[in-house]
């Protein structure tokens, strides 16, 4: 147990000395960036579609319904951002992950380690965006609070099996794939911007495969405090699949990379 | 004669060299053209995002001379001028910079008969050639989609290259004055707004006074101006104002980044 502790204790230090140097390179992508995003879509776009009145958001305000689905994509952006390039550094160009495991730490350890930052950089982020979307007015109850740990747990489905596939990677050209084709579609295709069920009967169905649809659903669900029981277990436990089945192979794959 | 102008002249007049470094970064390119072709999918991912979804929710759009277009006939040639900045930037800046601190590209370069004018213009010739093979394929779309309202929209494609000229100059003077990728903050940290804000998602009319005009000065701003004129057929004389803007810019960023590369690199 004691050896648990203290193995968690040095990551902690480790992660903790990482941030100190880079987090103000991070400031302007993960706090800037969601609220021009905010502003641009929720207030600007905003004023022309409640003025369409076309009744398709169920008499809420435009930034009140794209504001639970910007805090999940805010959250799902941050977390492959972390899953990808830092990842692969560890294992090819910085190689610290070899650092750490030559000490008491298993290639498990550290890829818990790396989770547990990622964590931690989407919640700081998604603490201060959902500040000033409650100060915008952008949360139509107080449950729209809820949104954290939906948000937490978006950015947990999307790093684990991100990690995996970094793991697994030779080269960065993966990583412009990953956004192309995943993080991007996701964001504009997952119900943050407008209803889904707007969308060609096919691409439909992709967006309800996506990670961060059931997450902009339950967090919207919460925040206008119209949840179905049954419908948000579900979204929690496909979420939820999502990230233990990617620990899993993140974990395998850092293993077989880091000791062969 | 020749030799006589280029010392007379500030700007080097000899063009054709650069065309050794389009041809390096076309070899190069050959052999990861998947990451080149799947830079034509975003911008219509957010076309089709834009243009199917949240143009349902916002109805037909009014411009100032009161025509009536749909909300993606409005959106799509600002997408078009937002991607031939964003295609010039990245290439101009990230790649630049790497290629100069890291691969060294450049001092390999000036090791021949290159001279610092020919890595600029080939680098600028090379992110534009790129940037006209995504605008075009983006103008399929827009045709195939019933986007396309006049005829002037030929000249959108010159039109997005110049885009593209304009920030690939600007971008590559810029990054001859990076310290660190640190610094690339402040990339982000200017295209980003002006994709936001730059009469992209909604009239420039929207903004109070003071807001309009800060909108109105921002390169992208003229931009979208010309390729939304051009598409949709409300074209004016204000137009020649846009393209000058856009290629005065993009000189005098090739004449910086000339001038620095050749301090930096040739000391």
């Amino acid at each position: 147990m004691s050896v648990v502790l203290e193995n968690g204790r040095r990551q902690v230090d480790y992660w903790a000395t990482v941030y100190k140097r880079t987090w103000k390179g991070s400031l302007v992508s993960s706090f800037l960036l969601p609220l021009l995003y905010l502003a641009a879509m929720g207030i600007g776009l905003g004023s022309f579609v409640d003025g369409n009145g076309s009744g398709a958001l169920g008499g809420i305000s435009y930034l009140q319904f794209i504001a639970p689905g910007l805090l999940a994509s805010t959250a799902l952006q941050i977390a492959v951002g972390e899953s990808t390039y830092p990842v692969l550094g560890g294992i090819k160009w910085q190689k610290f992950y070899f650092s750490m495991i030559a000490t008491p730490l298993r290639p498990a350890d550290v890829m818990y380690g790396q989770l547990a930052f990622v964590a931690f950089r989407v919640l700081t982020t998604c603490v201060v965006f959902l500040l000033v979307i409650a100060v915008f007015g952008g949360l139509a109850t107080p449950w729209g609070l809820l949104g954290l740990p939906v948000a937490l747990l978006v950015g947990m489905a999307a790093a684990a099996p991100v990690c995996a596939v970094a793991t697994r990677l030779d080269n960065d050209s993966g990583f412009a794939m990953i956004f192309r084709f995943g993080v991007i579609p996701a964001f504009l295709f997952s119900g943050a911007f407008f209803p889904v069920s707007q969308l060609p009967n096919w691409i439909e169905w992709l967006a309800y495969l996506s990670p961060l649809w059931h997450g902009v659903e339950l967090s919207r669900d919460l925040s206008l405090n119209t949840v179905d029981p049954l419908t948000a277990l579900g979204n929690l436990a496909y979420l939820a699949a999502w990230f233990g089945v990617g620990t899993w192979f993140a974990v395998r794959g850092l293993t077989r990379r880091l000791i062969s | 004669m020749a030799t006589l102008a280029t010392r007379v002249l500030p700007v080097p007049v000899r063009f054709g060299n650069g065309r050794h470094l389009v041809e390096r970064n076309f070899l190069v390119y050959r052999r990861s053209w998947v990451v080149f072709v799947s830079g034509f999918f975003e911008p219509v991912f957010y076309l089709l995002s834009i243009g199917i979804g949240v143009a349902q929710l916002v109805g037909d759009f009014t411009l100032a001379d009161g025509t009536v277009i749909g909300y993606a006939a409005f959106v799509a040639p600002a997408m078009l001028a937002s991607s031939a900045m964003n295609g010039a930037v990245f290439d101009a800046t990230y790649n630049i910079f790497f290629r100069m601190k890291y691969a060294k590209l450049y001092d390999a370069m000036l090791a021949t008969p290159l001279r610092p004018w020919d890595v600029a213009t080939g680098e600028v010739t090379w992110a534009l050639l790129r940037g006209a093979c995504y605008s075009a394929m983006f103008i399929v779309v827009m045709l195939g989609m019933g986007l396309v309202e006049s005829w002037w929209a030929l000249l959108a494609l010159p039109g997005a290259v110049l885009i593209g000229f304009a920030f690939a100059g600007a971008g590559m003077a810029l990054t001859t004055f990076m310290r660190s990728w640190q610094d690339f903050e402040f990339v982000q940290l200017t295209t980003m707004p002006m994709f936001l804000f730059s009469a992209t998602f909604y009239p420039v009319e929207t903004y109070p006074g003071a807001i309009r005009w800060l909108v109105e000065i921002t390169p992208l701003y003229q931009g979208v101006a010309l390729e939304r004129a051009l598409t949709t057929g409300t074209v004016s004389w204000t137009l020649l104002i846009n393209a000058l803007y856009l290629a005065a810019m993009g000189t005098a960023g090739m004449y910086v980044a000339s001038r620095r590369l050749g301090k930096l690199l040739l000391k």
